[in-house]
């Protein structure tokens, strides 16, 4: 508990988080609200006001990244190790930390969204929260967000580097997986199993009756169900996150 | 040798240097002393022209700074060793400022070769360690051949090696008929280095004479006394008007007496000595003595 | 306590810290000197359980760092003043630090007032001039009253009245029966505040004595004589005596003292001056180190 308090002090002490809490909020809530004021063409459902949240989620993960980066950037992850000198329970807590306050902005951006579209949009019909799917696109940003977190928290921890963790991170979410699709016959089929490509599964997948055009919004490839995408992805970030826990630990500070 | 006349400067309401004169003279090494916020470093600016004066004025050699023919010619400065762009090497640091005075390329090579760089001369200065900063940033100093050279904490990050080379190369210039200023906190090297001092507290001239006059006039003068009549001596003394004070390990320390006077005293009454040490104040206490309300915040007097 | 053991590192090919053993007593201030490059600094890191070492080990009180149960109660240090993040306040910063080991808020005011930054605690350390952040970073060290306390070039851009408030601090710090480490280069600083010596070079012990025997092992003592009657003084000084003049004085090399001041008192010689000459920490440094030095100058 004490360490998760250390922790706390650490992140909102400086200003780098608040303002990647914002901007997350803002991108993700300010573009849901302009496809809410377009969608003109029929009831806007749903899934469409999650459409937006992976700005929010890159912008989570450059937080997350950053609340080890610059510790190291800082010289203060000596201060830490030399106060909890097992190195893992202050790496743990600092895990736990960014995963809940991204769990929280998740659960902020998923209802904002929401909240939003329904205040702008007139035809309201196919926006009411009644199936568990339409629960799981609202909801699941936050789960999404909370694992993202972790798995930047892990690259920063590897990395050591701000520009390189951000670099890797995003370079990796934003391009390869969506270059990868130009590799000729296995292109798609290796798409399909890539960390980001099955969290966007997870929230935006199987959407009821979408009242969407043929094609409209994001492609939602993958061959997990949304909840074995989430795992998936899960077990992705935390494979990263204990794979960076023991390197901190045996290497020099 | 650096004049400054009335030099004052004012940040807004704050007086950072207030009505400043004072004269560096050449072939001496000359310390700039004096607590943080007194004034030291906006006056090197000042002399280097980098700053304006509020009023007043300082020459170099009779011309300011920004009426020199070729700057670098005529001074040379090491204010700040991480003023250099991480990504240039030593050598092309040293070459564009030599291009900017006229300066022949071959000199960059001589000045390296001074400062002991030149097996690094062509690595990013953007990888040297504190030391070896320093030493390029003298590097650069002495590009031009100056007569005048300022230093601002020129020891700062240096080894024990890299201190003694500096200060002995400080003495050189100055042995040369340069004229040397340095500005440091080090009181106990300053000792060993400066011949002359200027010292200033809040802005203001607090004294400007030579290392020793300045020890002298602000700490008590003693003179320790060893003797196997150490008894008689000491009564003695006290008979003439000393204070004489004995200490654990038997040696006397005489105050208001020259070690002259305590010789003849003791060989006028046939007293073997088997020491008569004059003792002289530290710099840093006759520093303290005189800067003690100018200085700019303190820090707890007491421990637990 | 501290206690080296064989204490060895190497990176890659590099050996940074070869072989080192070595005792720091509690009750006294002792100084960490070694030319560039010779391992100060990894020796310090692995003190602190920040580098492993690749053989030996060191131990505080008997353990090792990180066997310590809340280790900044036992061990404080200050290693780099600019270890600070620079958008937090200097309070925050200590704060955290406080807390991740169990340590009271009302501590951390303690410190802040202590080191003279009470009034500067909620600015941002990134705004810090250098005397500043060392001192909170010796605010940090001091955080959780430690037995030990390790500094690395504690002086570093403090003015006079800091350097001499901290030298006074670290003696009272080791009146107090506490460890004090203390690495620096500015040997004339050191011969002020250390009274027992570790010299390293190339990552290997070169001595571990007191200040005073060390510079006394490696300089040549001298006497300086002033007297009226000098040149009969000159004439009396038995043979085995160097004799070198100096301004209006004799320097007499391989003669006690006390031997000299019999010399001139049974020959009815009045004398104005007979000091021994101490060598300098400086001399006995450059002296002993010369072979180990990274670099050199260009004489």
């Amino acid at each position: 508990m004490t360490l998760l308090a250390v922790e706390r002090i650490k992140l909102f002490t400086t200003r780098s988080p608040w303002w990647c809490m914002v901007l997350a909020l803002g991108l993700s809530i300010g573009f849901t609200a302009i496809i809410a004021a377009n969608s003109t063409e029929g009831a806007m459902p749903v899934v469409a006001s999650a459409f937006t949240h992976q700005f929010g989620l890159m912008v989570i993960m450059v937080m997350a990244a950053l609340a080890i980066t610059t510790e190291y950037r800082f010289g203060t992850i000596k201060a830490t190790f030399q106060a909890v000198p097992d190195r893992i329970s202050p790496l743990v807590a600092k895990g736990v930390v960014v995963a809940l306050l991204s769990a929280v902005v998740g659960l902020l951006v998923g209802f904002g969204s929401w909240g939003l579209s329904w205040l702008i949009v007139s035809d309201r019909s196919q926006l009411a929260l009644e199936s568990a799917n339409d629960w799981r696109h609202v909801l699941g940003v936050s789960l999404v967000f909370a694992a993202g977190s972790l798995l930047a928290l892990g690259v920063g921890t590897l990395v050591r580097q701000t520009a390189g963790a951000v670099s890797i991170i995003l370079v990796f979410a934003l391009l390869v997986e969506n270059l990868v699709t130009l590799i000729p016959k296995i292109g798609d089929d290796i798409q399909k199993w890539l960390p980001f490509t099955v969290a966007n599964k997870f929230v935006l997948g199987e959407a009821d009756s979408s009242g969407l055009p043929e094609g409209a919004g994001p492609p939602v490839p993958g061959e997990l169900s949304p909840w074995g995408s989430l795992a998936y992805f899960t077990a992705i970030a935390l494979a990263f996150f204990v794979v960076s826990l023991v390197v901190a630990k045996r290497r020099d500070a | 040798m650096i004049e400054a006349i009335g030099l004052t400067k004012r940040y807004g309401n704050t007086v950072a240097v207030d009505n400043l004169s004072f004269t560096v003279a050449p072939g001496r090494v000359t310390g700039f002393l004096g607590p943080n916020g007194a004034g030291k470093s906006t006056t090197m600016r000042m002399i280097l022209g980098l700053d304006r004066p509020t009023s007043g004025k300082v020459l170099i050699d009779g011309k300011p700074y920004t009426q020199l023919d070729r700057p670098l010619r005529t001074v040379g400065a090491l204010l700040d060793a991480k003023w250099v762009h991480p990504n240039r090497s030593a050598r092309a640091h040293l070459d564009w400022l030599a291009k900017s005075n006229g300066l022949p390329g071959k000199r960059v090579d001589e000045v390296l070769d001074l400062v002991g760089l030149t097996k690094v001369a062509k690595r990013r200065a953007g990888g040297f360690s504190l030391g070896m900063s320093q030493r390029l940033g003298i590097a650069g100093a002495l590009l031009g051949d100056p007569k005048v050279l300022l230093f601002d904490e020129p020891v700062n990050g240096l080894d024990p090696e890299g201190i003694l080379w500096i200060r002995q190369f400080m003495q050189g210039l100055a042995a040369e008929g340069r004229t040397v200023l340095v500005s440091s906190h080090l009181l106990s090297e300053m000792a060993l280095t400066a011949s002359d001092l200027v010292v200033i507290g809040r802005g203001k001239l607090i004294s400007q004479s030579t290392t020793t006059e300045f020890v002298e006039r602000s700490t008590e003068n003693a003179v320790r006394v060893r003797s196997p009549h150490a008894d008689k001596l000491g009564a003695m003394l006290v008979d003439k008007g000393f204070t004489v004070r004995e200490g654990e390990d038997g040696a006397l320390t005489v105050t208001g007496a020259t070690s002259d006077q305590v010789g003849d005293i003791a060989a006028s009454a046939g007293v073997v000595l088997h020491e008569l040490s004059p003792q002289r104040g530290s710099l840093e206490e006759a520093f303290m003595q005189l800067t003690g309300d100018s200085v700019e915040y303190h820090a707890a007097e007491t421990g637990k | 306590m501290i206690e080296a053991t064989g204490l060895t590192k190497h990176y890659g090919t590099t050996v940074a810290v070869d072989d080192l053993s070595f005792t720091v007593q509690a009750g006294r201030v002792t100084g960490f000197l070694g030319p560039n490059g010779a391992g100060k600094s990894t020796t310090m890191r692995m003190i602190l359980g920040l580098d492993r070492p690749t053989r030996g080990k060191v131990l505080i009180d008997g353990k090792r760092y990180h066997e310590l149960h809340r280790p900044l109660r036992t061990v404080g240090a200050l290693l780099d003043a600019k270890w600070v993040h620079p958008n937090r306040s200097a309070r925050a910063h200590l704060l955290w630090l406080a807390r991740s080991n169990g340590i009271p808020a009302r501590r951390v005011d303690e410190v802040l007032d202590l080191v003279g930054l009470t009034q500067v605690a909620k600015r941002r350390a990134g705004g810090f001039s250098l005397g500043m952040s060392q001192r909170l970073g010796i605010a940090g060290a001091l955080l959780g009253d430690p037995r030990v306390l390790l500094f690395d070039e504690p002086v570093n851009g403090l003015d006079p009245e800091g350097i001499q408030w901290i030298r006074q601090f670290m003696h009272r710090l080791a009146d107090q029966g506490r460890t004090v480490f203390v690495s620096s280069h500015l040997l004339s600083e050191m011969a002020q505040t250390a009274q027992e010596l570790i010299v390293i070079g190339r990552g290997r012990l070169i001595a571990q004595t007191s200040t005073e025997q060390f510079i006394r092992d490696a300089t040549e003592d001298a006497v300086r004589v002033r007297s009226p009657q000098l040149d009969r003084l000159r004439e009396l000084l038995p043979g085995g005596a160097r004799v070198t003049d100096g301004d209006g004085a004799l320097l007499v090399h391989g003669l006690e003292p006390a031997r000299i001041g019999e010399l001139a008192a049974l020959n009815g010689i009045t004398l104005h001056e007979l000091s021994p000459q101490r060598g300098s920490l400086e001399e006995a440094f450059i002296q002993l180190t010369k072979e180990s030095v990274e670099y050199h100058a260009h004489e």
